[in-house]
């Protein structure tokens, strides 16, 4: 067994049971699943993402680059779950990812046979030819990732909190706690945010004294503290990001460590964003690897891990280990390991002298080769032993082990420090990457600011969170150490075969880089993106300063000349979910419903989500189809009278002594000669004059306009006249009120509407001698004060009314009662866009695009005898804006019987073979039962030049013909809407 | 994510703003007066200093205010926010 007798954070009373693969194993409360798995001798946990290499623990938390596992199963499954970083439970299932038929004969491996023709840049070279990219991605989109989704919606719940505070530390480890204790000690509203279960860092596996105390005694004190004082203590919350004007985003843990069983009615996570005044930084460092052939193989692992697996999980990496060090802090976890009664077959460091803590270890009858190296690995799924040679040359030798610890030096995690814009810059002394010049409000202290002296760092935090403020507080006290010998630079080593890993996780070799440096690829960006390294859910967390390092050694740089690349969130991987947060299903958006929504239901309507309204789209009556639906409320229309609900259309009240003209100004149309109460149809730009949104404008008085845009438009149209009033005509006397939701509005369309309308009781004179098309009258309809306004978007004798909101369901129903006797029908939402397209209306954003002016449809002769300027206009006779072969909307007669594609691609033909050119587009489609025939609207080329040519539709795979004609297909004189 | 001082409600996360792009451009007019040239630099060229830009902004998750702004494109700092019309003060 490799669960050590004694020792450990774990706690021996509570033993759990999990599996792995499908086997049963146990370990304790306390235990991560890496420490549990190790305790249990299980080294092989998984494959390599590219050439399937059977992989082993390297780290023992988020420094872990290999051991991702599927953890739980069904919905609640984590598919890339760090071992290191997940608590055991009880009944944990975990299984490896990336592997088939099984972890340990993988089929996969056959691409570590063929790692020579995988080198980097393989994907680009290799797969633009034939037969094209598109095949090849679904075969690299098959081999590629490591664990599987859970095929069903994740029902988890997820909680978001926003916080404020003066002081934000994250970490609480002896630099992190000391700067939070001193914080609180000014008075200030402090939060404490630390990624582990328990608070202490490195005082947790690095035994020390503070104040007196052990460490992790003082830590636990200190904290609970803390949490007792008012600080906002956060234990299991990873800080994934630091944002502009120290805004940060965490996730807590809230039940991940718990079995899902008793996870019922508890949030799973919580994500906090935290607006802080201060933030200090205390997020330590992390021990990079070390190069030399087959340095990936299970069993080798970082020796600050294989220390806090010994020291805090009592879970031996082995019986027998090498170490392999460039630097002092491999000497100090051979100490513990020896402590913990596990045996040290040669500590092997690449330094030709190495100080005081190699003689301390040889004095303990401990092997120590010095200015040697590593040269090969042994043993397939597990480390077996190591052959060493001196670096100036010599003899080798085997050396028996069942793990490596290895440690090339410490990298201060600077990633948030990196995010929040702040310079780093290369410490010889440190061989790593410092926290230089920051830009926002905070400082990093201790490890994560390279002081790796405990009592430098309790001094550094303390100063730190009391920032500017005097506290008698004194700083928390530890033995300060001497410093340790400097460390060598290793970044590969020399003179042996086999593939050196720099990047565990993403498979990079030393070899990569070097042939990156060779194809000319020398920025770290270009080695990144080459190579794939620092990439996928670790982002090179062990490998970045490895890469850099010997990608200037190759290129004959020192690496703060290589530099690094900037640190991109989250620091760790995050669900989707708890970004969403409480956000999906009904809590996404606001469902708006029309006032008479109720009423729609009652008829049978089916609803869908138009511009974030849900409206009927048609009503079905028995087991009718859509199609069949629409054509009966469609030649209602025509034939009787239908019930349209229109409330969702913009009602923006634009009033005051210039409103005429600030209207004037925003319409491409004439506003301004506008008598009371009539209406016009207008056109707003913008100022490229391109079409941005049509609709009616009515004069209600002198100074009082009501303009109508597209329903999903009016948000967006509000904000374009408000901008345009307060920031480019602020002289103006105008005010701009959405009344959209105000206002119910009910269409009465069709031969009929007049007789229903008048049915339904109203004191305004419905002759056209009164009340003509194109203008608005106030009254009463159905005992409610009302608005009617002659417009038609159908074709049609057509009335809107608009009440109040809370009118609206009666007065639908008393029109729908008034035109019983008319065979009155509602009217969905296809329907009326068939209506209009028959009519030759365009639906702006259907009919155009981003490129449509309003010559393009039809409406420039119109515009022409404006006198005034407005939006846009300029812009219309740029000559791009008057070039001949733009694309103008046409009618289109389909060739056959069946309605032409919307969207389908029209060409001359005769067969569809591109690169052909594209003569434009159908727009909007439909069967019209008046004409008995398909009819279509379409964007064409030079389309007003070419009434009667016939063109090819193309579409998913068939072609149709199309005869170019005008756009008015029903009604071109107009005597049936103005009867 | 910024912190941005509304003028008129103070300091409210930038969630509640959007950018309206360069301030202080003057529209050209009358169009019949303006050539093509000067008409594509009023709609299509900007400055994209390194360091500080004048910018239009509207607080639309609250008081619906267009204001102008001075921002260091640099270090997303906003050395100062001001109504529409005033000119852009003097910022070192």
């Amino acid at each position: 067994m490799a669960r050590l007798p004694t020792g450990g954070r774990i706690d021996r009373t509570r033993p759990l049971r999990f599996t792995f693969d499908g086997r049963a194993y146990s370990g304790f409360a306390g235990d991560t699943l890496a420490s549990a798995l190790l305790a249990n001798d299980v080294m092989l946990l998984g494959r390599s993402v590219k050439y399937h290499r059977p992989r082993g623990l390297v780290g023992a938390f988020d420094d872990e680059p290999n051991a991702i596992l599927q953890v739980g199963t069904g919905r609640h499954a984590d598919p890339n779950a760090k071992a290191t970083r997940q608590d055991l439970y009880e009944g944990l299932e975990a299984r490896p990812v990336n592997c088939w038929p099984s972890l340990r004969w993988d089929f996969g491996a056959v691409a570590d046979r063929l790692s020579r023709i995988l080198s980097a840049g393989f994907y680009y070279k290799t797969f633009m030819g034939f037969p094209g990219w598109p095949f090849y991605e679904r075969l690299i989109r098959r081999a590629a990732g490591l664990g599987r989704l859970a095929n069903a919606a994740d029902d988890d719940l997820y909680l978001k909190r926003y916080a404020f505070c003066d002081v934000l530390v994250v970490g609480a480890g002896p630099a992190g706690l000391a700067a939070a204790r001193a914080a609180a000690a000014t008075g200030a509203r402090v939060m404490l945010m630390d990624d582990q279960t328990e608070p202490g860092g490195s005082l947790l596996w690095d035994a020390a004294t503070v104040d007196g105390q052990p460490g992790d005694v003082w830590a636990a004190q200190t904290a609970t503290a803390l949490a007792a004082s008012g600080v906002v203590v956060l234990p299991r919350t990873s800080v994934l990001a630091y944002y502009d004007h120290d805004f940060l985003l965490a996730v807590e843990r809230l039940a991940d460590h718990e079995p899902p069983a008793q996870r019922a009615g508890k949030a799973r996570q919580r994500v906090w964003q935290v607006r802080a005044k201060r933030v200090v930084l205390a997020t330590g460092a992390m021990e990079r690897p070390l190069p030399f052939p087959d340095n990936d193989r299970p069993g080798i692992m970082l020796a600050s891990a294989a220390r806090q697996f010994t020291v805090r999980y009592a879970a031996a990496p082995g019986r027998c280990g090498v170490l392999f060090t460039n630097n002092d802090s491999a000497y100090a976890a051979a100490q513990d390991l020896l402590t913990a009664g596990i045996r040290i077959a040669a500590v092997v460091d690449v330094r030709p002298a190495p100080g005081p803590a190699a003689r301390a270890l040889e004095a303990k009858g401990i092997r120590c080769l010095t200015g040697t190296a590593i040269v090969a690995t042994q043993g397939r799924h597990r480390v077996k032993g190591v052959r060493v040679r001196p670096l100036a040359g010599g003899a080798e030798e085997t050396i028996a082990c069942d793990f490596v610890a290895m440690s090339g030096g410490w990298s201060p995690t600077a990633h948030l420090f990196s995010q929040s814009g702040g310079r780093l810059r290369w410490d010889d002394l440190l061989q790593g990457f410092r926290p230089d010049v920051s830009v926002q409000n905070e400082r990093s202290v201790g490890a994560a600011n390279g002081c790796f002296d405990l009592a430098a760092a309790l001094r550094e935090g303390h100063a730190a969170g009391s920032g500017d403020t005097p506290i008698t507080l004194a700083a928390p006290q530890a033995i300060p150490q001497p410093p340790p010998a400097p460390p060598l630079p290793f970044w590969v080593t020399p003179q042996v075969k086999g593939r050196q890993w720099i990047d565990f996780q993403s498979d990079v070799t030393h070899k990569d880089v070097a042939q990156a440096a060779s194809e000319n690829m020398v920025s770290v960006e270009h080695l990144k993106r080459y190579t794939t390294t620092g990439m996928s859910s670790d982002q090179g967390k062990t490998s970045n300063v490895n890469a850099l390092g010997l990608l200037g050694q190759v290129t004959g740089r020192p690496p703060g000349a290589v530099g690094t690349t900037r640190f991109r969130p989250p620091y760790v991987p995050v669900a989707m979910g708890a970004l969403a947060a409480e956000a999906v299903g009904d809590l996404y958006a606001p469902r708006r419903t029309v006032p008479a929504h109720g009423v729609h239901r009652d008829l049978g309507a089916v609803f869908d989500d138009f511009g974030g309204w849900q409206r009927p789209d048609y009503y079905q009556r028995a087991s009718e189809s859509r199609d069949a639906a629409a054509t009966r409320e469609h030649s209602a229309v025509r034939t009787a009278v239908g019930l349209f609900e229109s409330s969702p259309i913009g009602k923006i009240a634009v009033e005051g002594r210039d409103a005429g003209l600030f209207l004037q100004r925003l319409y491409a149309n004439d506003i301004l000669k506008l008598k009371d109460g009539q209406i016009r149809y207008g056109l707003m730009l913008n100022e490229n004059g391109i079409i941005i949104d049509d609709g009616v404008c009515v004069r209600l008085a002198a100074d009082r306009f009501l303009v109508s845009p597209t329903s999903g438009a009016t948000p967006r149209i509000l904000a374009w006249m408000e901008e345009w009033r307060q920031c480019e005509y602020p002289e103006l006397d105008v005010e701009i009120f959405d009344l959209t939701t105000a206002w119910a509005a009910f269409a009465i369309a069709g031969p009929r509407a007049r007789d229903t309308l008048r049915a339904a009781g109203t004191d305004i004179d419905l002759e056209t001698a009164a009340f003509p098309h194109m203008t608005a009258r106030h009254g009463q309809v159905a005992g409610v004060r009302a608005r009617v306004m002659r417009v038609s978007f159908s074709g049609e004798l057509q009335y809107e009314v608009q009440v109040p909101a809370s009118e609206g369901a009666s007065v639908w129903g008393a029109l729908m009662a008034a035109g019983q006797a008319y065979g009155i029908t509602p009217v969905g939402l296809e329907a009326w866009l068939r209506l209009r397209l028959e009519k030759g209306y365009v639906h702006v954003g259907s009919d155009t695009d981003g490129t449509s002016s309003p010559d393009d449809i039809g409406f420039g002769p119109a515009l022409a005898r404006k006198a005034d300027d407005f939006v846009g206009r300029r812009s219309l006779t740029r000559p791009a804006m008057v070039a001949p072969d733009r694309f103008q909307l046409v009618g289109l007669r389909a060739g056959g019987a069946a309605p032409l594609p919307i969207g389908g691609c029209l060409h001359a033909g005769p067969s569809f073979a591109p690169p052909m050119a594209l003569e434009g587009r159908v727009t909007s489609s439909c069967f019209s039962p008046v004409l008995n025939a398909p009819v279509a609207l379409g964007l064409v080329r030079g389309g007003r030049a070419r009434m009667g040519e016939t063109l090819c539709v193309y579409h998913a795979g068939t072609t149709l013909q199309a005869t170019i004609c005008a756009p008015v297909f029903y009604d071109p004189s107009g005597e049936r809407l103005r009867a | 994510m910024l912190l941005i001082a509304c003028p008129f409600c103070g300091p409210r996360p930038e969630l509640e703003f959007s950018c309206g792009g360069q301030a202080h451009i003057a529209r050209p007019g009358p169009p019949e007066a303006v050539s093509d040239a000067e008409w594509a630099q009023y709609l299509f060229y900007r400055d994209n200093p390194k360091g500080l830009a004048r910018e239009r902004w509207r607080h639309g998750g609250g008081c619906g205010q267009w204001f102008n702004a001075v921002r260091d494109t640099l270090t997303h700092d906003f050395k100062a926010v001001y109504p529409m019309g005033a000119p852009a003060p003097e910022t070192g």
